[in-house]
């Protein structure tokens, strides 16, 4: 019923401003063309600066609002860098902006067509324009620089020393994988993978090196002031490792795997007294569409300390054990099952 | 058609000529069909683009006004949205996970392509070449017929993709693959996936007949004296686009093609080791690659924006000019840097692509390019600053919109410098900052433009003016609402709110909008209602606008102002007028225009 009452008086709302607008259409005939086209120029000029004007309040307003709800610090090392970046370019590009805005707005009022205003014929005028194509080449050429150097920081190698942890998208989770005692991952094969058999990404049994992997879903752990390297991969479609805190991005592909790296600064416990919220966790926003779980696609990251890290992952079972402890502890059971898993899928 | 005689320019043979015309214009009997629907009147089929763009351009913010209800307000329940949707796709009032994702698709494929392309450059380059280049029609009537056929076609079976039973695309208007090749990934990936293919080829095909078209008839038909650097920069910016159009477009079809027979023919171009969970298998195709199609699709995806932006910017180049009783300022830097965009356009498309896992280096390479075209850029927005310095103003609907345009334009270009840094395109990739840039300065800065073009030339296409009033609600309503919706969508990318959510209540880092939101959904909703006004404006005065009594209403130098107040097939009924002058001699020698068919003075200088 409200939705019908809404549309009648947008309905309403039509007609009445229709007839405002055939009305002014008649009694600018009556007035005469040029008084009423002079009338609206005024209006309208008047307009333009009041625009600028309550514009750039409300800049600074939503500014004012806002500012609390961003991204406060970095929670990396690498976030550091970006936010620095993210400064300049705001300082260069505010100035610009603010500077051109007005002119825009305060010509527009200033030269609003006056009866005795000639214009000024002025087609061209070479020195003006090269500097209007120097300067904003020198302010860019400041902004790549910078950007470039931070970029390849970023982007660089990870410390040998780093981490490593192994992530893999789905629709519409997350699963994490950690080399284990050995520090290498075990190879993989697509084809193995089978949730049934608890084979959520699809390790090779025969290699060695895959018995002590851990395999967890939904929440990762990772170290704070420890680079850690993460090696994406997805299961199915493109997906999204999305660390705002720690201002880090990267697709999981299918079939290609990407990595990035970064240093974490706070633990998870840190960070809930530093933002005095008591729930807050670090979460993987996947940013990649990925079908129609996409918005529910949330991981979790803890971090804590060394000592944390440590006694967390000796009480994780290897992906290995959990598959085979359960069953007969027979070694020809092992390659057995192997081979079933491979045979199904 | 005669433009062979005037090309020809046989001056002694004038009475020849004059038949010739009068038979060029008069001689076919013109039924509804041939004037109406399948006509070769360049003019017709520019309004025939410009009407179904507008359709569409209902249907498309129709769709983001109910995406925008979702995301505004999404503990309410509309029970109507349920009569009118169905309750598979708006059960108990909330619109469904795959039918927001169906609307976003839609929403972006149809502003993109069948709006701000085809209605915006199909309109205004088939209204305009002839006319302000001096030319009876395009080069090929008949195939600027087919484009719009095509065009239609392409429109129709998009529309028809809305009702089929799985649901049209609905992977996002760029449709990745593996989701877009993957039927079992998403319900969108079935048929609806088929008839974007489809639709989308029928696209490609419009667009080359139209680009060839505006570009052989730019080069081949202008009058007498029209030399290039002579012409409006309304026909310069068209001729860049079509250019972009033509080398572009076949890339996205080649890559949507592949992506067909990877769909349909077992092929492995995108697809590499895949395990589907809702079916629990594993796909047999291996060793394609799924970053390939991006690479394809940003190809064309991006010289696509600037195909979207540069006929804006020639219509606003020239409504600015006129509108301040001045030359526009730097003509050949505005040509200039038209061409600088239009090349750099092809080099930065992996700028889309940053956080794919790109080579770094490779990465550092488009960086460059990128911020590259902030500097054509500067130049066309520090040369439309100066064209308004010490002009003389006339604030018409049109010249409104031009000004919003610039500032428009300076807002999203500006944010444009953050995202073509791959420094922070880390922290700000596929997150609200994105959508609040791309939509000022390609969805607002296109729709602004082609607003200003119009108002501009409705009195051109049917000798009446749109009602002044509801034209000044309209702009100022679009303009402020348009940065009260945008700009606050800054700060929500700041703090890494990534796109394409159905809602944010299950996060914790995300949630702390729910009242912007719901204030951007409400503004949406005015804005919406405000270019309905516009709508029944367009219609009304089609019928009922105030009459155009003058020839050339605006004091303007340019070719189609000297054409009749409603020219018939062929535009002149005389000789096409002879050029003399470029087309921005206003206040000049204390004149305050001088048309460009008026012959120089003895010792007058060209500009």
């Amino acid at each position: 019923m409200s939705t019908f009452f809404l549309l009648l008086i947008l309905l309403f709302g039509f007609l009445i401003t229709f007839q405002i607008a055939k009305a002014s259409e008649y009694v600018g005939v009556l007035k005469g063309e040029k008084k009423n086209f002079e009338q609206n120029n005024r209006v309208n000029g008047f307009l333009m600066i009041a625009f600028l004007v309550l514009g750039l309040i409300g800049v600074y307003y939503c500014n004012e609002l806002y500012k609390g709800k961003i991204l406060g610090e970095s929670a990396s090392v690498h976030g550091e860098k970006i936010d620095t970046m993210m400064f300049i370019t705001l300082v260069i590009t505010g100035i610009v902006f603010v500077i051109t805005q007005i002119l825009l707005f305060w010509f527009a009022y200033k030269y609003q067509y006056s009866e005795k205003r000639k214009p000024y014929y002025f087609p061209h005028d070479n020195k003006l324009e090269i500097i209007w194509t120097v300067v904003p080449a020198i302010a860019l050429t400041v902004l790549v620089g910078f950007g470039l150097f931070y970029w390849f920081g970023i982007t660089g190698d990870a410390p040998p020393e780093a981490n490593q942890i192994e992530v893999t998208g789905k629709q519409f989770a997350w699963i994490f994988r950690y080399p284990g005692k050995d520090h290498v991952f075990g190879k993989k094969y697509y084809r193995n993978i089978s949730d049934a058999n608890n084979n959520a990404l699809g390790l090779i049994w025969d290699d060695p090196y895959s018995h002590d992997d851990v395999v967890t879903q939904g929440t990762m752990y990772i170290e704070v002031n420890k680079p850690v390297k993460l090696i994406i991969n997805s299961r199915d479609v493109i997906h999204d490792v999305g660390l705002v805190y720690f201002r880090q991005k990267m697709d999981a592909v299918p079939g290609i795997p990407t990595t990035m790296w970064f240093i974490p600064k706070f633990t998870t416990d840190e960070m809930k007294i530093k933002l005095g919220n008591p729930d807050f966790d670090y979460e993987i926003s996947c940013d990649q569409m990925c079908g129609k779980g996409h918005f529910t696609m949330r991981g979790v990251v803890k971090v804590v300390t060394h000592d944390e890290y440590v006694l967390w992952l000796v009480k994780q079972k290897s992906n290995y054990a959990e598959v085979f402890e359960k069953a007969p502890a027979a070694p020809g059971a092992k390659t057995d099952s192997t081979k079933t898993s491979v045979a199904v899928n | 058609m005669s433009n062979e005689a005037t090309l020809h320019g046989h001056p002694e043979v004038t009475t020849h000529d004059v038949h010739l015309d009068e038979h060029g214009v008069h001689h076919h009997k013109e039924t509804f069909i041939t004037k109406y629907v399948f006509s070769q009147d360049h003019k017709m089929i520019a309004k025939q683009f410009l009407i179904t763009g507008m359709v569409w351009a209902i249907l498309g913010a129709l769709m983001s006004v109910l995406f925008r209800l979702q995301l505004g307000y999404p503990d309410t329940t509309f029970p109507w949205l349920e009569d009118i949707l169905g309750s598979k796709w708006a059960k108990g009032g909330h619109i469904q996970p795959e039918f927001y994702y169906a609307l976003v698709t839609m929403h972006g494929t149809v502003l993109v392509f069948f709006v701000l392309t085809g209605g915006l450059s199909g309109t205004f380059a088939n209204f305009l070449i002839p006319l302000q280049v001096g030319a009876r029609d395009m080069a090929s009537p008949f195939l600027n017929m087919l484009s719009y056929w095509f065009f239609f076609t392409a429109s129709i079976v998009m529309l028809s993709s809305l009702f089929v039973e799985s649901g049209p695309a609905s992977g996002g208007w760029t449709t990745y693959v593996p989701l877009s090749a993957l039927a079992d990934a998403s319900d969108g990936s079935r048929a609806g996936m088929d008839l974007w293919i489809s639709s989308m080829a029928l696209f490609v095909v419009s667009s080359l007949l139209g680009g060839l078209n505006y570009i052989s008839t730019i080069l081949n038909l202008r009058t007498k004296g029209m030399s290039m650097t002579r012409l409006p920069l309304t026909i310069w910016a068209i001729l860049f686009t079509a250019i972009l159009g033509v080398l572009s477009f076949p890339v996205l079809l080649s890559g949507l093609i592949l992506l067909l027979f990877d769909r349909h023919a077992g092929t492995s171009f995108y697809l590499d080791k895949i395990f589907i969970a809702s079916t629990q298998q594993a796909l047999p195709n291996e060793g394609g690659s799924a970053i390939l199609y991006q690479h394809l699709f940003w190809f064309l995806g991006h010289p696509e924006v600037y195909i979207i932006i540069l006929p804006a910017m020639g219509l606003v180049s020239e409504v600015m000019a006129v509108n301040s009783r001045k030359p526009i300022f730097g003509y050949m830097a505005m040509v200039g840097s038209l061409f600088a965009i239009c090349v750099l356009a092809f080099l930065v498309w992996a700028h889309h692509m940053f956080v794919t896992g790109l080579n770094p280096l490779l990465g550092s390479v488009f960086v460059l390019l990128t911020l590259l075209i902030a500097i054509p850029s500067a130049i066309k927005v520090f040369n439309w600053l100066t064209t308004l310095w010490r002009g003389n103003l006339r604030f018409t609907p049109g010249m409104l919109f031009a000004i919003g345009f610039v500032s428009m334009f300076i807002s999203g270009g500006l944010t444009g410098i953050f995202l073509g840094n791959s420094t922070l395109d880390i922290q700000l990739h596929d997150t609200y900052f994105v959508i609040a840039h791309f939509h000022i300065v390609m969805g607002v800065s296109g729709m602004l433009g082609m607003f200003a073009g119009i108002y501009h030339w409705f009195p051109k296409m049917y000798g009446r003016y749109l009602n002044n009033t509801m034209a000044y609600i309209h702009f100022w309503v679009t303009f402020v609402g348009a940065y009260l919706i945008f700009w606050p969508m800054h700060y929500e990318g700041l703090a890494g709110m990534p796109r394409r959510y159905l809602t944010y209540s299950n996060w914790i880092s995300f949630n702390q909008f729910a009242d912007l939101n719901k204030f951007i959904s409400t503004v949406a909703m005015v804005v919406f209602a405000v270019q309905l006004l516009f709508v029944f404006n367009f219609f009304y005065s089609i019928f009922k606008g105030r009459r155009v009594v003058s020839q050339n209403p605006w004091g303007s130098t340019t070719l189609e102002w000297t054409a009749p107040i409603r020219p018939g097939h062929g535009n002149w009924p005389g000789e096409i007028p002879e050029v003399h002058r470029w087309a921005y001699d206003y206040a000049k020698d204390g004149r305050e225009f001088i048309p460009q068919t008026e012959p120089l003075g003895s010792n007058e200088s060209a500009h």
